[in-house]
């Protein structure tokens, strides 16, 4: 397909040093850490944002900090870009790497480093799962809140260059306020650590800073992240109603009731059909949207929450309502969700947005973005995350066909804009990526992005660290 | 205070800040003026108010956010979040009591110095329920970022960046902030007579059942009695709050009195009760004592909250109680600060910091009231600094915390 997102050109002096480059880097680095062969590149040359790839220069696998910190200072020494990478399921391009870049993946610092029941903590390398860490406490009782959909492949690391969210967001918050501190290295190889089991570390947020900054400001080696209880039961109940606008407006009652359930997911009639179709979870068939309310806590909480939620319902006219009678019931309806953008790569190609919305605005959005897609020919599937107002439409088309694929962009990103103008943000945890950076300027001025800007630069002042992301190509500072 | 400029607009302060970079005036960044001695003192040319620029810009209950101009009263934002039942669920401290201040707290003020109380340690600190502000740089630039949406990634997070900045990145102008309901009710589990290592231990289990307590905090002795008009049951007290449904609180109180009679008596404290005693653990009542004795505050791993205490009593006179799970120490001091001292046991413990909170004026002006940082942290820092203020103008010194 024509590509309409740019990449920065290539720095012919860096490709020219290519072999060189390589050789140096295989001498900081133990064996079978470094990755040149064009075959072998291959598996890097992009991440879930599908339509858009580049082969690296090379690809680093550090087992270490101090490896990450010698490759790092090699490359700010020479004026190499480096892309970071964790489990590489970005979905906005946030780990595709360019042509001089050298990709520093973090796949083989995956080892939980210390658990500490009694400050609820665990430290662990930057190549660790999200879901490994909730597996490695669970025993004990805990978890780690924040769950996007990929947890059982994404990594810590990528978590936080993202600021990922997931379903249960709603109550626990995101990465950032589950986050407690770091181990990173600047550009220059420099190591630093921020923050760590002692809350809100002196002086500037750096940690706040640095989480969601999309690999621009260092490369976080470790991470220290808060555990919590695991509730006493929790359960999912399905809402079924007669039309998306009645459940958006459900939600936002809900929320505005002061009822804040652990999590309120989203499903259009498309999205049902295609994760039921996958899952087999016992969704309803016969409404045109369905919510997931999940509750928790002992039996009595999760009742007495339940019957709040069930009374506003009804005054926006549920149709179905159906609680879930065993953990299989639960575990189904939470896998059919978490599989809402895998089934759906099964019947077509797609791309996600994720901008984020006010409540009171979900209905509006809602419509206008069935009328933004359908007035490009195209489908659409809405599954999100209700709660907090971050919407997923699934824009569905044929990555093969160009003119599909070109309309498919624009879908989205007038659905981006459109987010924007109801009082909204362009990308709610998936990232800017190189997928909205164009966007930006709709919802910044251009001293809001220049301020950003500096700030990058405070960390990265040749703009050496996953350059081509997040700030339009036009417009930067002079390195 | 004498002050120099109170701007009622946006506009106003950034012409104000234009020429004062132009002249290289150095402006202190005062709301209400009633945390003015948390951080370094700073000696500036002119003195810049934002209390003109008040009230609420938006407030929509059923999205829990709020929007309000920088000088509007926290007072006003709480009483319009209470008519809606609703809260700032970071229980921003009253400074007023310990400084023996004066005057209105304002929102922007809560938010340049990140001021947070007991339930931070659930719930998040300030900067978590920050979502969006204006501010006006050191250029005279008005800058936005963030927004009024629970989740946003959408570049990079300066809102975290603003908040806790103490005025020296950027004067803010509007906040915009998530807000809760407020809990329909809450009780407090009072176990009494524990050393400081059993109540560390009886908090530690508290958090590790399902019973989502949202405070949990231990009385020693030595301050028990100045809580609640001395009413609460003899004996060191270790408090755990638990908010909610009625009958919610009633069974997590049950579930957790039966987890923790094993460490002494058990009684609860009513909804009442409950409100009162914690916002004096909010507040420091013990040491809001009208001296100016020197006062920590110190953050550390809760587990080693205790230890830090212990062992400073072997060198010199300390009095304390904890917050925060026993992570956070408030620590009065007898007689001499001891940074020295308190910063290398924090540092031997795992790390964690320090921050001089209250002292006479001889201390203050040699002791750095924040925790000093690595240097590489500390360059870093002061790199970011030039980014956002580059004639150096904003509250100079205010956060001076080289290695």
């Amino acid at each position: 397909m024509p590509e309409t997102i740019g990449f920065l050109k290539p720095k012919q002096a860096v490709l020219d040093r290519r072999q060189e480059i390589v050789a140096d880097l295989k001498d900081l680095l133990p064996k079978g850490c470094l990755i040149s062969e064009e075959r072998e590149l291959k598996p890097f040359e992009t991440d879930a944002f599908l339509a858009y790839r580049r082969l690296p220069l090379a690809v680093a696998l550090p087992e270490t900090t101090e490896q990450v910190a010698a490759v790092l200072k090699y490359c700010s020494r020479y004026g190499i870009p480096v892309v970071p990478r964790g489990a590489g399921t970005s979905l906005s391009g946030g780990a595709i790497p360019q042509e001089d870049a050298v990709v520093i993946g973090l796949s083989k610092m995956s080892r939980i480093l210390d658990i500490d029941l009694f400050n609820r903590t665990a430290t662990v390398q930057a190549g660790v799962t999200n879901l490994n860490i909730s597996e490695a406490v669970s025993g004990d009782g805990f978890f780690y809140a924040p769950d996007p959909s990929s947890q059982l492949a994404c990594t810590i690391g990528g978590n936080i260059g993202m600021n990922s969210g997931g379903a249960h967001c709603l109550k626990y918050g995101v990465t950032t306020n589950n986050l407690l501190g770091v181990k990173m290295v600047l550009f220059d190889g420099t190591v630093i650590e921020v923050g760590g089991k002692a809350l809100d570390a002196a002086g500037y947020d750096l940690l706040g800073l640095v989480c969601g900054s999309e690999g621009q400001l260092g490369i976080v080696t470790e991470a220290t992240v808060r555990l919590i209880a695991k509730p006493e039961g929790a359960r999912p109940v399905l809402f079924g109603f007669a039309s998306s606008e009645a459940a958006g407006a459900c939600v936002a009652d809900v929320i505005g009731a002061g009822i804040i359930p652990v999590a309120i997911e989203f499903m259009d009639k498309p999205a049902i059909e295609i994760c039921e179709a996958f899952a087999h979870a016992g969704y309803p068939l016969d409404v045109e949207a369905l919510l997931i309310v999940e509750v928790e806590g002992s039996e009595a909480e999760m009742d007495t929450m339940l019957q709040s939620i069930i009374e506003v319902a009804r005054h926006h006219g549920v149709t179905t309502i159906r609680e879930c009678q065993s953990a299989l019931e639960a575990a189904l309806i939470w896998k059919g969700r978490k599989s809402a953008f895998g089934a759906t790569g099964r019947i077509a190609d797609y791309i996600c947005m994720d901008g984020t919305v006010p409540l009171s605005q979900l209905s509006h959005v809602l419509r206008k973005t069935g009328e933004i897609v359908a007035g490009y020919g195209l489908r659409v599937a809405n599954v999100f995350h209700a709660g907090d107002g971050n919407m997923h439409p699934l824009i569905l088309y044929n990555i093969n066909d160009p003119e599909d694929a070109a309309s498919a962009e624009a879908a989205g990103n007038d659905i981006l804009k459109l987010c924007v103008d109801a009082g909204g943000c362009l990308t709610g945890e998936h990232g800017v990526g190189i997928e909205k950076r164009e966007l930006m300027l709709h919802q910044y001025s251009r001293a809001d992005l220049d301020q950003q800007m500096a700030a990058r630069a405070a960390f990265d002042p040749e703009w050496l660290l996953n350059p081509s992301k997040v700030f339009p190509l036009e417009g930067r500072p002079a390195a | 205070m004498i002050v120099h400029f109170e701007p009622a607009s946006e506009e106003g302060i950034a012409s104000i800040v234009r020429s004062a970079a132009a002249e290289r005036v150095t402006l202190a960044i005062v709301g209400g003026g009633t945390r003015s001695g948390l951080g370094n003192p700073v000696r500036t040319d002119r003195t810049l108010s934002t209390r003109r620029l008040s009230g609420i810009v938006s407030y929509n209950p059923a999205e829990m956010t709020m929007s309000a101009l920088s000088g509007t009263p926290l007072a006003e934002v709480e009483a319009a979040l209470r008519a809606n039942g609703q809260m700032l669920s970071f229980e921003p401290v009253d400074h007023r009591p310990i400084f023996a201040t004066s005057g209105e707290p304002t929102i922007g003020g809560v938010f340049a110095a990140n001021v947070s109380g007991p339930r931070r340690y659930v719930s998040g600190a300030a900067r978590d329920s920050l979502l969006g502000v204006r501010f006006v740089n050191g250029a005279g630039d008005v800058i936005k970022a963030g927004g009024r949406v629970m989740k946003n990634v959408t570049g990079l997070d300066l809102v975290k960046l603003m908040a806790g900045s103490y005025g020296t990145l950027g004067i803010l102008t509007e906040v915009t902030f998530k807000v809760l309901p407020l809990p329909p009710t809450a009780a407090t589990v009072v176990v009494s007579g524990l050393n400081d290592a059993e109540a560390a231990a009886a908090m530690a289990e508290t958090m590790a059942l399902p019973v989502e307590a949202s405070g949990a905090a231990h009385l020693p002795e030595s301050v028990r009695g100045r809580f609640l008009d001395g009413t609460l049951p003899e004996g060191a007290a270790t408090v755990l709050r638990l908010e909610g449904l009625a009958e919610s609180v009633d069974i997590r109180a049950e579930k957790l009195t039966a987890a923790l009679s094993r460490f002494g008596p058990v009684a609860r404290l009513d909804a009442a009760a409950t409100g009162a005693l914690w916002a004096e653990i909010r507040d420091v009542k013990p040491y809001a004592d009208g001296t100016r004795r020197p006062l920590w505050r110190v953050s550390v791993a809760p587990s080693a909250g205790h230890q830090l205490v212990a062992a400073l009593r072997l060198q010199t006179g300390v009095d304390a109680f904890y917050d925060w799970q026993g992570g956070l120490v408030w620590l009065r001091m007898e007689a001499d600060a001891e940074a020295a001292l308190v910063r290398r046991y924090v540092g031997a413990l795992g790390g964690g910091h320090a921050s001089l909170v209250r002292a006479g004026d001889d201390v203050r002006a040699s002791v750095p009231a924040f925790e000093p940082q690595a240097p590489a942290v500390a360059q870093l820092t002061e790199r970011i600094r030039v980014r956002f203020d580059p004639s150096r103008i904003f509250n100079p010194g205010r956060m001076a915390i080289g290695a």
